[in-house]
């Protein structure tokens, strides 16, 4: 527990969180009259993502200004540390559930559909599989092109933010920029050499369960890494504005932690998916 | 010197509803969450009264059958996520703080968005009874092939469940993080009470598995709508791996409901026996254990859908452990009375009703526990009977409860004990009414989740029905002590209940809007 207890900033009433209710309201209503094909959806969806967005650029706004003014600091900042790591175990998680089908489905439910001859005769069961009743030809991906090389690419980034991490705590302000530049260079050629491989890809989403598998956790972590280079870019920005002292870092220590747990995912992607 | 000038700020707030919208203080959002929730146990309480009015006789009176399942759905999903849970969080909001003397939790303007996001849910999933084709039918618990045919309203049941998840996430990571770094000076883990370390081990469990539901409900959308098969056999997918992984959520999410409960009955009993907590350590690492197993006892809700004898015996011994640190929990709460100076105001009646009905709950699912009888009862009356004598007489009373012992904190009023005790007794005997039978019912075979039924087994049902509507007219005269109680009544001073120790009453009633701007200091 910090010292300074009694300074524990507590926020005015603030109105950004009940935007951004209404806001994921009306996108998530767009997003359902778009699924259920009805023209409006569309529409409203990009009226809740354009409210959502003007709630995440006010409510942040808010923050780095606090931040600026020194509120907070000691146990805020501590506070800040808790709350990063615990949203980055429910991200853990919400792979978990992802690779937990990944290792249901090939370990047992693949099995089970072989044995059980009865209901399709001469199905092998065969991991990547399309399962038994799409009968397609399709090519699996395989992991020593572009993944081996994606692989390099995301390592080299968690070491560049990593020596930009050296920078910030050397006070050193080229080296943080030049650090950050790279991790957000690094990430951007990640994502399109991923968009590369998925338009090259001998199948899609509807390939069966190994389709299914492959582009929703390759997807959903694609979207983390676009997530993780935003931050990294407002990190950058905040960095050239003169944010950021060598002792009071944590927006940049946040969003290196987040870079690093994506980092992480993708490795066992690698392993997981592509290559075993 | 600053902390005296930002106290003295936020004594300012908005008035009228913009107070309500924009509050960053968590007695305001504890207050919130208390009324949203006892809104929504009204709400999915009068759809348990269409279903037990259906179900008064023979034959089908009322509803379509189609309807009838609607109502079983969404009467089951609303309980959960928008009265048991919420209710839990808004005592979260109110005590966690001011039992562990922080000024506030731990990041105020994302405790608001965690409770402005329900409504936002609650208006996805109660517009969807006005869909086309209705509200989603599938059962609470969602399983595909069958959630994968509806039309709208089950997307609408995915986004809301999307939502309340981001919430439950962004609460429970707000309700970790004001344990861990907002403790007042010398307040160590093991002298927090005992209702902080049941919050603190939920709001684990919380994060460790709302992503787990939201990922596995993310795979019913995108094999309704984008051409996956996760769930579907021809694509090598298959619809029981929805039940694994919708079980390692859903059973942790079962102990997420009712360990807070264990923590407002530990909160409760040694004040009105008026003794010390007994074996307090025993009841942390009971806590501790219970949560810990929760995730590996998930596939004994499913011992009727395929699994090998070993996974059946593996998950059959695992859930029958659990007998032994809730075992530990009931034996020492018994022993907290034990020689106690017991007093019985209604706080006390709920509790000792939840001890002694939880405990019946606990042992119907220990006979569910095992293989060859869960084989016979599966999806019958004696498994809503069990849940029930969990969920309703285990979180819902401990709910009650909780209400009644700290409302005169809340209001700085008693409430009319007199009105009080007729409303625990009403509760008490009514819920018993109602669901005892359930259990003769499941046990002579009547499946659950059908509008009518063979007439072997009427007279049970009625009797049913009768106790389910004065259950849920008894929770009117609730409303009633409660809105007089904020009202006016005698003052209740700083500490009403002679035996209670723990620091919310060394504060006023009610306390300060800004509670604890100087911690105590405990450490000695």
């Amino acid at each position: 527990m910090a010292e300074h207890v009694s300074t524990y900033y507590v926020p005015p009433p603030s109105r950004w969180p009940v935007v951004g209710s209404v806001a994921l309201l009306i996108l998530a209503s767009g997003f359902i009259l778009l699924l259920d094909k009805m023209p409006v959806g569309p529409y409203v969806m990009a009226l809740g993502a354009a409210i959502l967005v003007y709630m995440i650029l006010g409510w942040f706004g808010n923050v780095v200004r606090e931040n600026q003014a020194g509120l907070l600091e000691g146990q805020v900042d501590a506070s800040f540390r808790w709350g990063m790591v615990w949203f980055i175990f429910s991200e853990v998680m919400f792979f978990a559930g992802f690779f937990g089908a990944l290792f249901y489905a090939r370990n047992i439910a693949v099995p089970w559909l072989a044995e059980a001859q009865l209901l399709w005769p001469g199905y092998n069961g065969q991991w990547p599989t399309s399962g038994p009743g799409i009968t397609e030809a399709f090519t699996p991906m395989g992991a020593w092109g572009i993944p081996a090389i994606n692989t390099l690419i995301l390592l080299s980034s968690g070491a560049t933010v990593t020596w930009a991490h050296w920078g910030m705590k050397r006070g050193s302000r080229s080296q943080i920029k030049l650090g950050l530049i790279l991790t957000i260079v690094l990430g951007l050629v990640f994502l399109a050499l991923q968009a590369h491989e998925y338009a090259e890809a001998a199948f899609t989403i509807k390939t069966g369960i190994y389709g299914a598998t492959f582009y929703m956790l390759t997807g959903f972590h694609g979207l983390h890494v676009t997530l993780g280079a935003i931050m990294l870019t407002v990190i950058t920005g905040r960095v050239f504005a003169g944010h950021f002292t060598p002792e009071h870092h944590f927006g940049f220590e946040a969003v290196s932690w987040y870079w690093h747990f994506v980092d992480v995912v993708w490795l066992l992607l690698f392993i997981f998916v592509y290559w075993l | 010197m600053e902390s005296t000038m930002t106290a003295v700020h936020h004594e300012e707030h908005p008035s009228g509803l913009a107070r309500w919208l924009t509050t960053t203080n968590h007695k305001d959002i504890g207050t919130l969450y208390l009324w949203f929730s006892f809104a929504m146990f009204l709400f999915a309480g009068s759809l348990a009264m269409l279903i037990r009015a259906e179900l008064f006789q023979p034959g089908l009176q009322l509803l379509s059958p189609a309807v009838f399942n609607q109502l079983t759905a969404l009467h089951g999903l609303i309980m959960i996520f928008g009265a048991i849970m919420p209710a839990f969080v808004g005592f979260a909001n109110w005590q966690v703080p001011l039992m562990i003397g922080a000024p506030d939790m731990a990041f105020p303007r994302l405790n608001n968005w965690s409770f402005w996001l329900l409504p936002a849910a609650a208006t996805l999933l109660i517009a969807s009874f006005f869909a086309p084709g209705g509200a989603m039918a599938a059962g609470w618990t969602m399983y595909p092939p069958l959630f994968i045919q509806g039309g709208i309203s089950y997307d609408m049941t995915i986004l809301a469940i999307h939502i309340l998840g981001l919430s439950s996430i962004m609460g429970a990571i707000n309700i970790v993080t004001t344990i861990l770094n907002l403790r007042a000076p010398g307040m160590k883990l093991m002298m927090m009470p005992l209702f902080v370390w049941t919050w603190l081990i939920t709001a684990y469990l919380l994060v460790a598995v709302m992503p787990v539901l939201a990922s596995v409900i993310t795979m019913l959308l995108t094999d309704r709508h984008f051409g996956t098969h996760f769930f579907s056999a021809a694509g090598g997918g298959d619809p029981v791996m929805f039940q694994h992984i919708f079980w390692f959520f859903g059973h942790p999410e079962v102990y997420i409901m009712i360990l807070p409960a264990f923590g407002i009955i530990s909160t409760i009993i040694p004040t009105f026996a008026r003794k010390k907590l007994f074996g307090y350590t025993s009841m942390v690492y009971a806590v501790a254990s219970i949560a810990l197993l929760s995730f590996i006892v998930w596939a004994h809700h499913m011992f009727t859908t395929g699994m090998p004898v070993a996974g059946q015996l593996f998950f059959m011994y695992s859930t029958m452990l659990i007998a032994i640190p809730t075992g530990v929990k009931v034996f020492n709460w018994v022993a907290t009375l034990w020689r106690g100076s017991i007093s019985f105001e209604t706080p006390m009646l709920f509790a000792l009703a939840v001890v002694c009905l939880f405990t019946i709950g606990g042992f119907s699912g220990l006979v569910l526990a095992l293989v060859p009888v869960d084989i016979q009862l599966q999806d019958t009356y004696y498994v809503v009977a069990h849940f029930h004598y969990v969920l309703f007489s285990g979180a819902a009373m401990s709910i009650m409860g909780g209400v009644y012992y700290w409302l005169p904190k809340w209001t700085g009023h008693m409430y009319d004990e007199t009105l009080g005790k007729w409303h625990f007794w009403l509760t008490a005997v009514a819920f018993n009414v109602t669901f005892f039978p359930m259990h003769f019912l499941g046990l002579a075979g009547m499946p659950r989740r059908i509008p009518d039924y063979a007439l072997q087994f009427a007279d049970f049902n009625r009797i049913a029905s009768v106790g389910a509507f004065v259950l849920g007219l008894a929770q009117l005269l609730f409303l009633y002590v409660v809105v007089k109680c904020i009202r006016g009544g005698f003052a209740a001073g700083e500490r009403p209940w002679d035996g209670a120790d723990t620091l919310e009453w060394t504060l006023t009633s009610p306390p300060p809007y800004h509670s604890f701007t100087t911690p105590p200091n405990l450490s000695k």
